[in-house]
C-alpha cells in the first residue's frame, strides 16, 4: 500500500481508513470475527474442562493442592512453542492451535472458579445447609452467586489472555487479527503492522468493557460494593437506644 | 447418668418431642469427647435452653439435633422418630434453624430470603412472598423492609429476619444457636421479649443455646447446664437451676448474682407502691411550683417518667435536659428483681413503678421490698424445713 508519509502514526491511520482494508477477503471485519470466533472456541472448550472442576474443588475442597499447582505448570509452558508442538505432532487443521490455547485458558478459569466457590462465607453455607438445601442447591443456589464476582473475574482473565495471544494462529494460515502482524512484517508495511496491532488492542479493551457490563448486569443487588441504603431509612441518631430497631409491637 | 430416670419421672405423660439417648460425639483421635453420653428429653411446645461455657459441646448437641453434626453413638428421637433414618435436607427443612450471625443469604432480598425454606418445599413463589411479607410483620418488621438486601439491615433487624425465615415453613421444631448473642443489650434484650411473645402464640418447640445465664434463665422452661467436656450438669426449671444448683460447678457458672437473680421468679405484685409528686412539662418549666419532700418526679404529657428534680436546686431545675437521669422502670406486675432494681438504681432511693403504657403510677422503696424477700424465704423455710431457720 502506498503512504502519503514516512510516519508510523500517518501510515497506520491511513491503513485503517482505506477502504481496501474493510473490504473483500481478508478484511478488517472478517478478521475481527475470526478472532473472536477462535477465542470463543478456545474459552468455552477450555470452560467444559475447568468449571466443573473448579466447582467441585471450591465446594469440597478436595484435591486443592494437585489442581492448583497443575494449573500453574500449565501458565509456564509458552503458547507459541505449544502452538507448533500440537501442529508438529497432529497436523496442520484448526483443532491444534486451538488446544494450546485451551491449556492457556484453562489457569485462570480454574482459579476463578475455584477462588469464587470458597470466598463464599462459610457461615452463609453452614446456614443454607441447616435449612435443608441439598449440596448441589448449595452449590448453585448460593455458592455460585454469591461467587459470582471473583469468578466472573477468572472468565475475563482468561478471555483477555486468550483474545491477545489467539493471534498466533496466523502463524499456520488460520486468519484472525493477528495476519496483519505477519503480513505488515513480511511486507515491510508499518501501517499494516502497527494498524493491526491498534485492533488487537481495541477488540481487547472493548470485549473487556462487554463483560464488565455483562457481570453488573447480572450481579446481585445485594452483592454491589456500594450498596446504599435508601435516604429516608439510614441510620438514626443513637438515642433514644433501641427504638432505631423499628420495633412495631 | 442418673439424670434421665430423673427427668423421666418428671416429664408429663406427653411423648418428648426430642429425645437423646446415650448420645456421644467424639472427634477424630481426641481422648475427650465433645458430647459425652448424653440423655435428655425435650419437651412439646416449650423452650429448652442448653447454657453451659464455651467448649461444653451445647452447639455440638443442638446440631446433632438436625443431623448437621452426626452422632459416634447413641440415638436421637425426633418426634418418636429416628432422626438418623431421615434424609437430612427433609429432616433440616422440617426444623426451623437460626444462629447466631444471620445467616441470611446475602444475594437475595429479604422476602427472598424467608421465602427460602417453602420455595424448597415447592411452593409457588407468589404465594411463598405472600407468606414472607406476613411474617416481617409477625417479627415486628416494616414490610417495606422485604425488598431491601441483608447488607442493608442493621444487626438486630438481620436476627428477626433469621427468625421469620425459620418460621417460614411453620416447622414445629425451631433451632437456635446464640441467635442474640452479637447484638447490644439493649437490642438482645428487645429480641428476648418478642421471642417470649411469639412463642405464646406460636407454641414451638425451641432448643435455644446460649452462654448467657441470664438469657437461659429469662426466656427457658427448662435449663439443660452443659459442663466442659460435654457433659450434662443439671436439667430443672431456671427457678431450680438459681435456687439449688447440684454441685460447684453448676453454682460457679450460675454465678455471684444468683440470688439477686432469683428475685427475677417471685412476683412484684405485693410491693407497696406510694404516691409520688410528679411534674409535668408546664410545671417543670415554672420555678414557682415546689418541690414538696425531697424529690418530685419530672414527666412528660403522657405522664411517663423523665427523669428526678431535687428540692434542693428546684430553682435552677426547669428543663427535662437539667433533670437529674433516673434509674431502671418497674413496670406493674413484674418480678420483686426489677422492683428491686429500680428503687437501687434510682438517684432518689424511690423505684419508679409504671403502668403497660409506660406513664408512672408512683414509687417502690427498696427497704419495703427486703422485708417482702424476708418474709417469703421464712415462708418457704417453713415449707421446707417446718421451722424458721
Amino acid at each position: 500500500m502506498d503512504y502519503s508519509s514516512d510516519n508510523v502514526l500517518v501510515q497506520m491511520f491511513e491503513w485503517l481508513t482505506a477502504e481496501s482494508s474493510w473490504t473483500g477477503t481478508g478484511s478488517i471485519p472478517q478478521r475481527i470475527l475470526e478472532h473472536l470466533g477462535y477465542t470463543a472456541l478456545a474459552v468455552g472448550i477450555a470452560a467444559l474442562i475447568a468449571v466443573p472442576l473448579g466447582l467441585y474443588i471450591g465446594h469440597t475442597g478436595r484435591g486443592r493442592v494437585v489442581v492448583v499447582s497443575g494449573a500453574g505448570i500449565l501458565r509456564a509452558l509458552p503458547t507459541l512453542g505449544l502452538v507448533f508442538l500440537f501442529v508438529l505432532l497432529a497436523g496442520i487443521g484448526l483443532m491444534p492451535p486451538i488446544w494450546a490455547l485451551v491449556l492457556l485458558a484453562i489457569p485462570p478459569l480454574l482459579a476463578g472458579v475455584y477462588a469464587g466457590i470458597s470466598s463464599v462465607d462459610r457461615t452463609v453455607v453452614d446456614a443454607a445447609r441447616a435449612m435443608g438445601m441439598t449440596e448441589l442447591q448449595i452449590l448453585f443456589r448460593v455458592e455460585l452467586p454469591n461467587g459470582f464476582k471473583v469468578l466472573f473475574g477468572g472468565f475475563r482473565a482468561a478471555v483477555l489472555q486468550v483474545l491477545a495471544t489467539v493471534s498466533v494462529v496466523a502463524f499456520i494460515s488460520l486468519g484472525g487479527l493477528g495476519v496483519y502482524l505477519i503480513e505488515g512484517t513480511q511486507l515491510r508495511d508499518n501501517g499494516r503492522l502497527f494498524g493491526g496491532a491498534l485492533l488487537i488492542a481495541l477488540l481487547a479493551l472493548a470485549v473487556d468493557l462487554v463483560l464488565a457490563a455483562v457481570q453488573r448486569l447480572a450481579l446481585s443487588p445485594g452483592l454491589r460494593s456500594r450498596t446504599r441504603k435508601p435516604a429516608n431509612h439510614r441510620r438514626r441518631q443513637p438515642s433514644p437506644a433501641g427504638l432505631a430497631e423499628g420495633t412495631t409491637a | 447418668m442418673s439424670i434421665p430416670d430423673a427427668t423421666e419421672a418428671r416429664q408429663d405423660s406427653a411423648e418428648p418431642m426430642i429425645r437423646f439417648r446415650g448420645v456421644t460425639k467424639s472427634y477424630g483421635d481426641t481422648e475427650s469427647a465433645a458430647v459425652e453420653n448424653l440423655s435428655l428429653d425435650i419437651a412439646r411446645g416449650a423452650i429448652t435452653v442448653f447454657v453451659g461455657p464455651s467448649g461444653c459441646g451445647k452447639t455440638t448437641s443442638l446440631r446433632m439435633i438436625n443431623r448437621m453434626v452426626e452422632p459416634t453413638s447413641g440415638t436421637i428421637h425426633v418426634d418418636g422418630k429416628d432422626a438418623a433414618g431421615i434424609a437430612p435436607s427433609a429432616l433440616r427443612r422440617s426444623m426451623g434453624y437460626v444462629m447466631q450471625s444471620s445467616g441470611l443469604l446475602p444475594h437475595r432480598s429479604v422476602l427472598d430470603n424467608i421465602a427460602t425454606v417453602p420455595r424448597l418445599n415447592g411452593v409457588p413463589r407468589k404465594q411463598a412472598r405472600e407468606r414472607a411479607a406476613e411474617l416481617l410483620d409477625v417479627v415486628g418488621l416494616d414490610p417495606a423492609m422485604g425488598k431491601r438486601y441483608p447488607a442493608q439491615l442493621s444487626g438486630g433487624q438481620q436476627q428477626r429476619v433469621g427468625v421469620a425465615r425459620a418460621l417460614a415453613a411453620d416447622p414445629p421444631v425451631l433451632l437456635m444457636d446464640e441467635p442474640f448473642s452479637a447484638v447490644d443489650p439493649v437490642v438482645r434484650s428487645e429480641l428476648q421479649q418478642e421471642l417470649l411473645r411469639l412463642q405464646r402464640d406460636l407454641a414451638k418447640t425451641i432448643v435455644f443455646v446460649t452462654h448467657d445465664i441470664d438469657e437461659a434463665t429469662i426466656l427457658g422452661d427448662k435449663v439443660a447446664v452443659f459442663a466442659v467436656g460435654g457433659r450434662l450438669a443439671q436439667y430443672d426449671s431456671p427457678e431450680g437451676i438459681l435456687r439449688a444448683p447440684v454441685d460447684d460447678f453448676v453454682a460457679g457458672f450460675v454465678g455471684r448474682d444468683r440470688g439477686f437473680r432469683h428475685l427475677g421468679f417471685q412476683p412484684g405484685a405485693g410491693v407497696p407502691v406510694h404516691p409520688v409528686q410528679t411534674l409535668d412539662p408546664a410545671e417543670l418549666a415554672d420555678p414557682a411550683v415546689p418541690v414538696q419532700g425531697g424529690w418530685a418526679l419530672a414527666v412528660d404529657d403522657g405522664g411517663r417518667p423523665l427523669g428526678w428534680v431535687p428540692a434542693s436546686s428546684r430553682e435552677t431545675v426547669t428543663s427535662p435536659g437539667q433533670l437529674v437521669p433516673g434509674g431502671s422502670l418497674h413496670r406493674r406486675g413484674e418480678s420483686l428483681r426489677s422492683a428491686l432494681d429500680a428503687a437501687l438504681s434510682s438517684p432518689s432511693g424511690l423505684g419508679v413503678v409504671v403502668d403497660d403504657n409506660g406513664a408512672a403510677v408512683g414509687i417502690v422503696r427498696a427497704g419495703e421490698i427486703f422485708e417482702l424477700i424476708e418474709a417469703a424465704r421464712l415462708r418457704r423455710g417453713k415449707a421446707l424445713h417446718g421451722s424458721a431457720v
